[in-house]
């Protein structure tokens, strides 16, 4: 007889890249070999698109003098407390008109119409209100994090199969205990998909808030770069942005896998 | 003794599901619930389950009105809903509160093993059969030891061997516990209702009402081929035609 507990179940540890990153790697890597190799035997002089050797000089150059370690930690912070303001927000509001019919239909209408709106339209507006430094930048990425949030909880919360529900009424469940047992499990593996969406978002307006008139990040390097007419700058910018992007997109992905791992679906049996 | 008096249910779209049943259970007793689909049956299961309230009537347990969900009355869905966050160990242990941890793991391990699961209890829900699955869920309905345990259709959507053999173990649980439960087993399969029954409660549509009782004298195990068990399904048959008739009038 086996020792009966009440811990979860276990699962195979989690996997780690193999042969598959390398078929990966093959397409990119070959591409900046035959434009390193092309740009080396003069067939084009590199001069508005570097040859990786000189991008990684750059890279290298940036990071040496510790100017690309302060851009980036700028930007991060603005993304950081952008996405928390918005997660935050849309968190509580998605959570309220996902329970409740009255704040659905006290809120939502409002919360669509803002939604309509090209987040970046905000912009000015913003910049008369918060000024020209960081609070502005960050509230134009906490909206662009509010709405994919807010959305994806409400739709999970309203989309927890009503059997399911019951088994918790048949127990006697009450509302907290409800929420806590049965609708915040349910709705997890939305909800991290949301907020993943959410934080992409929040990398794309960072982008757009760093433009608007920025003395450091990583936004302001690629402008820096336009302006100087230094694209081996800008193309190291947007390499920074895009490792930066998947970093924390990977973070966000690991951090949830525990509580994921008895998901019954495609990527649980491959 | 379960009592239901004078039950009735109209939905407010106006359908008219259950009128005027009446029903006593004693304790320990296997009631089959038997229709056609659209009379009423599932809707008199959640009636008595406390998901749904009666409209008129009343339904007494020991003579307690039953107002919601109560820790007596223990429910087997057709489907096992088991949650598929949680372990199967952890699922037996839904409805268990109050008691200390070491308490809880020797109930869920008893049940477990009355199912015969217990070497799935640290295995996630998506892992275990269709038929695995609701002797899980039987398992959680009678760990918190109901006096009623209400199924509602609960092998109809398992191929015909499994659902025989969990129809014996059914009978097998329940004879094993102790004081033995009262079952209300709603189904429309004739032949579940032979089976596992004392008394059959035969419903026809439209709205629902009862339109017979059968008690089966037979004595258990029930032999499925026995020529008495072939007498029964015929009686019982003949009941379901009337109903029909009584429909197309």
């Amino acid at each position: 007889m086996t020792d009966t507990s009440l811990a979860a179940p276990r699962t195979a540890a989690r996997r780690f890249p193999g042969p598959g990153l390398a078929l990966g790697l093959l397409l990119p890597l070959g591409l900046a070999l035959i434009w390193e190799a092309a740009v080396a035997a003069g067939l084009n002089n590199g001069r508005l698109f570097p040859p990786p050797s000189v991008i990684a000089g750059t890279l290298w150059a940036l990071w040496q003098t510790g100017a690309l370690a302060d851009h980036a930690l700028a930007t991060l912070g603005r993304v950081g407390a952008g996405f928390g303001l918005g997660v935050a927000a849309g968190t509580v509001a998605g959570a309220l008109t996902g329970y409740s019919l009255l704040a659905s239909r006290l809120l939502d209408p409002s919360l669509q119409a803002l939604r309509a709106i090209p987040s970046i339209a905000w912009v000015p507006l913003f910049i008369l209100w918060f000024g020209i430094f960081e609070a502005s930048k960050i509230a134009l990425i906490a909206v662009g994090v509010f709405f994919p949030v807010y959305l994806g909880l409400m739709a999970a919360i309203r989309s927890v199969d009503r059997k399911i529900v019951e088994v918790g009424r048949i127990y006697r469940l009450s509302g907290p205990e409800m929420v806590w047992r049965i609708l915040l499990p349910a709705v997890l593996p939305a909800y991290v998909t949301s907020l993943r969406s959410g934080l992409g978002l929040g990398w794309m307006f960072v982008v757009a808030a760093e433009f608007m008139g920025a003395s450091e990040g990583l936004g302001y390097l690629l402008v820096d770069g336009q302006q100087l007419g230094k694209p081996a700058q800008i193309v190291a910018a947007i390499i920074a942005f895009a490792i930066l992007g998947k970093i924390t997109d990977s973070l966000l992905a690991w951090a949830s896998t525990p509580f994921l791992r008895w998901e019954d679906g495609f990527a649980n049996h491959r | 003794m379960l009592a239901l008096d004078n039950i009735g249910k109209t939905y407010p779209n106006g359908v008219h599901a259950l009128d005027g049943i009446e029903l006593r259970v004693d304790l320990g007793e296997i009631v089959a619930v038997l229709g056609g689909s659209g009379c009423g049956k599932s809707t008199l299961l959640r009636l008595i389950a406390g998901l749904d309230r009666p409209d008129p009537g009343r339904v007494t347990l020991d003579g307690t009105d039953m107002n919601g969900p109560h820790e007596k009355i223990g429910v087997v869905f057709q489907e096992p809903r088991l949650l598929p966050w949680l372990s199967v160990a952890q699922n037996v242990g839904f409805g268990l509160r109050g008691k200390r941890l070491a308490e809880r793991r020797r109930l869920i391990e008893d049940a477990l093993q009355r199912v015969g699961l217990a070497d799935k209890a640290d295995v996630w829900p998506r892992e275990l059969s269709g038929g695995q699955a609701q002797r899980v869920s039987i398992a959680r309905a009678l760990v918190t030891r109901p006096e009623v345990l209400l199924l509602d259709e609960p092998f109809s959507a398992l191929d015909a061997f499994t659902r025989i053999d969990l129809q014996d173990h059914l009978l097998h649980v329940w004879a094993q516990t102790h004081p033995r439960p009262t079952l209300i087993v709603v189904t429309h399969d004739i032949d579940e209702a032979i089976v596992l029954a004392d008394r059959i409660v035969i419903m026809r549509p439209h709205p629902g009402r009862v339109q017979a009782e059968i008690a089966v004298d037979l004595d258990r195990p029930r032999d499925r081929a026995a020529h008495a068990f072939e007498e029964l399904r015929r009686q019982v048959m003949a009941v379901l035609d009337q109903s029909l008739i009584h429909r197309l009038d």
